[in-house]
């Protein structure tokens, strides 16, 4: 109770939570389309080529304010972006590999940077730019998150104008093409959307985990729908509860720092998606599976009654267990399938033997026809 | 041995350049490279565990448990991967920041007791590397150097008994599986192999420069050369430059080591990127170029065959008729004609255009070719 009392109305809290809130929202929904598309790691190599870009913007301009630091981090995440795309469109070198390249090596760049130059200022009073290494949630302010809402909205509204575009650039880019859609421009325009959405989460979760942010909730989300609507919906939902639920934990014990606790979260959101989600998910599939399984042997052990039974003038000849547990070749579970058979009439029992009922006999007879045979 | 500390550092960072860019050389060509990436995130909560457990930043245990978790780190996304739930790479993209994660939540907590510490992970440190020294078969070597050392040649010694399986299992696993080698315990050795560099340089150099010393040199190397053996090579040469180019720009700029290193990488790539002779930028415009004029010439001889002994030739052999024949504007007709007089197969007298036997002999090479089939078509285009 009191967690949520804080949440309204302590400052520091609160303004984390409407941060983290406003960077799931945004990277969630973008991030559909990244999962999507099978770019999920162009996230990765995007936030750490967005490092030298924060470096050289402090550097270039002396400030300190949000948007000089967001407008520097978006254009090199963009530029690692074009060489990613330049290095896999004209040579053999693989994504993989180019996006490894790029992050690590723009990482390294912006390193030498900010070791060269930004420490050794007078006013070092670079503290700023080291927070972008992991967040720091709790050094966001009200003006932080004002830019971050209103960049974040942005994207969000020009995603919802190329709703239908982006949807075929997803899924069927070449029909986009031949329909007269500019998909190259599509293209570029999405992955601009997507650059904003990871820059706007750099000061939170930080260079080195906001990938997880890109990917984690569209991953969850998928599993629950097939619907690209619902699944940005469902999608920026994760993303923001784990936000929140991550500000709140980090808050409420010492010592936690807030980036890697919002990770964990929506970790977690995916770990519940892929067991629980209906359809989809493990838990489902098993007993789609376990049920699949008891059908089919029920079916079988009706089969050999009815194959023992042809052999016989008798169409009510009795048969004992034993024959059948021989025919059905080690699958087990005879008894148990038997005594299912019974219960839906199909089979009668007559002391420790077995037949089949009337009713049973036409329902194999209607098995074995629809098989074909 | 009294090496001064400068010469050790740069002996530090070319063995673990060259550690590093041997098992990566597979990994470019497996299509695995982002696995480095995952593994030298992940094994920080390995060490954070282990630590726990034997309290002693120093003990070989680390190394073991790190090494453990990365393959487990690899097993995970395996697991995610075959419930057909996610693709491979949103499954990499979920598993390591999620231990990378805890392994940071569990340093911030415990961070007093912990002399661990999160910024030195991910960025290592090599300035002070030589400090810290051991003394081995009465040698005294900066202990880094030992272990690196020690890892350096266990990828090789790897490298060289598995050679076979190792090019079997990469270029064609289904192959390797065929012959009874099992793909999946070369690709587990190899696992095991990045962990352990991985965990081996991340103190030097920092578990994200890991990445670009294990990526760059190879990606830069399969740039250059179609032969494994040369890949390994040059991967490793490219290693030991970006080593000490990155010392010394970092001297220079005073500047993070590993940063530059990995820097140095980057530039060693962007130029190989342009300039290398077959593969780069630079070559493969050029090759367009000359194509563009290749072609264009074939199809002047071939239009000047096709009239050749024709009543209307002295009107066709006009350079000023190609624009109504070929659609050529006339600058760029009388480019081709130039380009073709230096070729030699056409001769120009005030316009008039004649075929030499040269060009006779190009223009039936490129009617034969086009009645080609498909496949012969493109097997002359290669060739």
């Amino acid at each position: 109770m009191e967690l949520l009392h804080n949440l309204f109305f302590d400052y520091t809290l609160r303004t984390v939570a409407q941060g983290s809130a406003t960077l799931g929202i945004v990277s969630g929904a973008l991030g559909t389309y990244a999962v999507l598309r099978k770019q999920s790691l162009l996230g990765d190599a995007i936030s750490h080529a967005a490092w030298p870009g924060i470096a050289l913007a402090f550097l270039l301009t002396g400030s300190k304010a949000p948007l000089v630091l967001v407008l520097g981090a978006a254009a090199a995440g963009w530029i690692g972006t074009l060489f990613v795309m330049g290095i896999v469109n004209t040579t053999r070198i693989k994504d993989d590999s180019a996006l490894g390249l790029v992050l690590s090596v723009f990482f390294g760049f912006g390193l030498v940077l900010l070791t060269a130059f930004i420490q050794k200022m007078p006013n070092a009073n670079q503290a700023g730019l080291d927070k972008f290494l992991f967040g720091q949630a709790a050094a966001l302010m009200e003006r932080d998150v004002k830019t971050m809402a209103s960049l974040g909205i942005i994207a969000l509204l020009i995603m919802m104008v190329f709703w239908k575009d982006f949807k075929l650039l997803s899924f069927d880019p070449g029909f986009g093409a031949s329909l007269g859609f500019r998909m190259r421009w599509l293209d570029v325009l999405l992955t601009t959307l997507i650059v904003i959405a990871i820059v706007l989460g750099l000061q939170t979760v930080g260079v080195v985990l906001m990938s997880a942010m890109v990917v984690a909730p569209a991953a969850a989300a998928r599993q629950w729908t097939d619907r690209l609507g619902v699944m940005v919906f469902l999608s920026a939902l994760f993303g923001a509860v784990a936000g929140v639920s991550g500000a709140l934990i980090s808050s409420s014990t010492a010592r936690i720092p807030t980036g890697p606790t919002i990770v964990l979260c929506i970790s977690a959101i995916v770990l519940v998606s892929m067991t629980l989600a209906p359809n989809r998910g493990l838990v489902w599939n098993w007993i789609r599976h376990q049920r699949n399984r008891r059908q089919l042997r029920i079916e079988m052990v009706l089969d050999d009654l009815y194959a023992l039974t042809l052999q016989h003038e008798d169409l009510e000849h009795r048969h004992s267990v034993r024959v059948l547990n021989a025919m059905s070749a080690g699958r087990g579970g005879v008894k148990r399938s038997l005594e299912e058979l019974e219960a839906r009439g199909w089979a009668r029992r007559v002391g420790t033997e077995w037949a089949l009922t009337p009713k049973g006999l036409a329902e194999a007879e209607r098995l074995t026809e629809m098989r074909g045979n | 041995m009294n090496l001064s500390p400068q010469i050790e550092i740069q002996i530090i960072a070319t063995v673990v350049a060259v550690a590093c860019a041997l098992p990566g050389v597979f990994l470019v060509l497996r299509r695995m490279a982002l696995m480095s990436d995952a593994i030298s995130h992940a094994i920080l909560l390995g060490i954070v565990l282990a630590f726990f457990v034997v309290e002693d930043l120093a003990s070989p245990f680390l190394i073991i448990a790190a090494a453990i978790t990365g393959v487990i780190t690899v097993a995970l996304v395996e697991l995610l991967h075959g419930t057909g739930l996610v693709r491979e790479d949103a499954a990499i993209g979920i598993v390591f920041p999620a231990l990378f994660s805890g392994g940071v939540i569990l340093i911030s907590r415990y961070a007093g007791s912990v002399h661990l510490d999160t910024d030195a992970v991910l960025l290592g440190e090599l300035a002070f590397a030589w400090m810290e020294r051991s003394t081995v078969f009465g040698y005294d070597l900066p202990k880094s150097l030992w272990v690196m050392g020690g890892i350096l040649l266990i990828n090789i010694i790897f490298i060289i008994l598995f050679y076979k399986e190792l090019k079997l299992a990469t270029f064609d696993a289904g192959l390797a599986a065929a012959l009874g080698f099992s793909p999946v315990l070369v690709h587990y050795g190899l696992m095991t192999l990045v962990s352990v560099t991985a965990v081996g340089a991340f103190d030097t150099v920092g578990s994200i420069l890991v990445v670009a010393l294990m990526i760059a040199p190879p990606a830069t190397a399969y740039l250059l050369t179609d032969r494994l053996s040369y890949m390994l090579g040059l991967s490793a040469l490219n290693g030991i430059a970006s080593a000490i180019t990155g010392y010394w720009l970092a001297r220079w700029l005073d500047a993070s080591i590993a940063g530059a290193m990995a820097t140095m990488s980057g530039v060693f790539f962007l130029l190989t990127f342009l300039l290398a002779p077959t593969r780069g930028l630079i070559a493969i415009a050029r090759r367009r170029v000359r194509q563009r004029w290749q072609f264009a010439q074939t199809m002047l001889t071939i239009h000047l065959l096709n009239h050749e002994d024709s009543p209307e030739a002295q009107q066709e052999r006009r350079i000023e008729h190609l624009d109504e024949h070929l659609r050529w504007t006339p600058s760029f007709a009388e480019r081709v004609v130039r380009y073709a007089e230096r070729q030699g197969t056409i001769q120009s007298d005030a316009g008039d255009l004649m075929l030499t036997e040269q060009g006779r002999q190009v223009a039936h090479e490129g009617l034969s070719m086009s009645e080609a089939t498909p496949d012969q078509r493109s097997g002359f285009a290669v060739s």
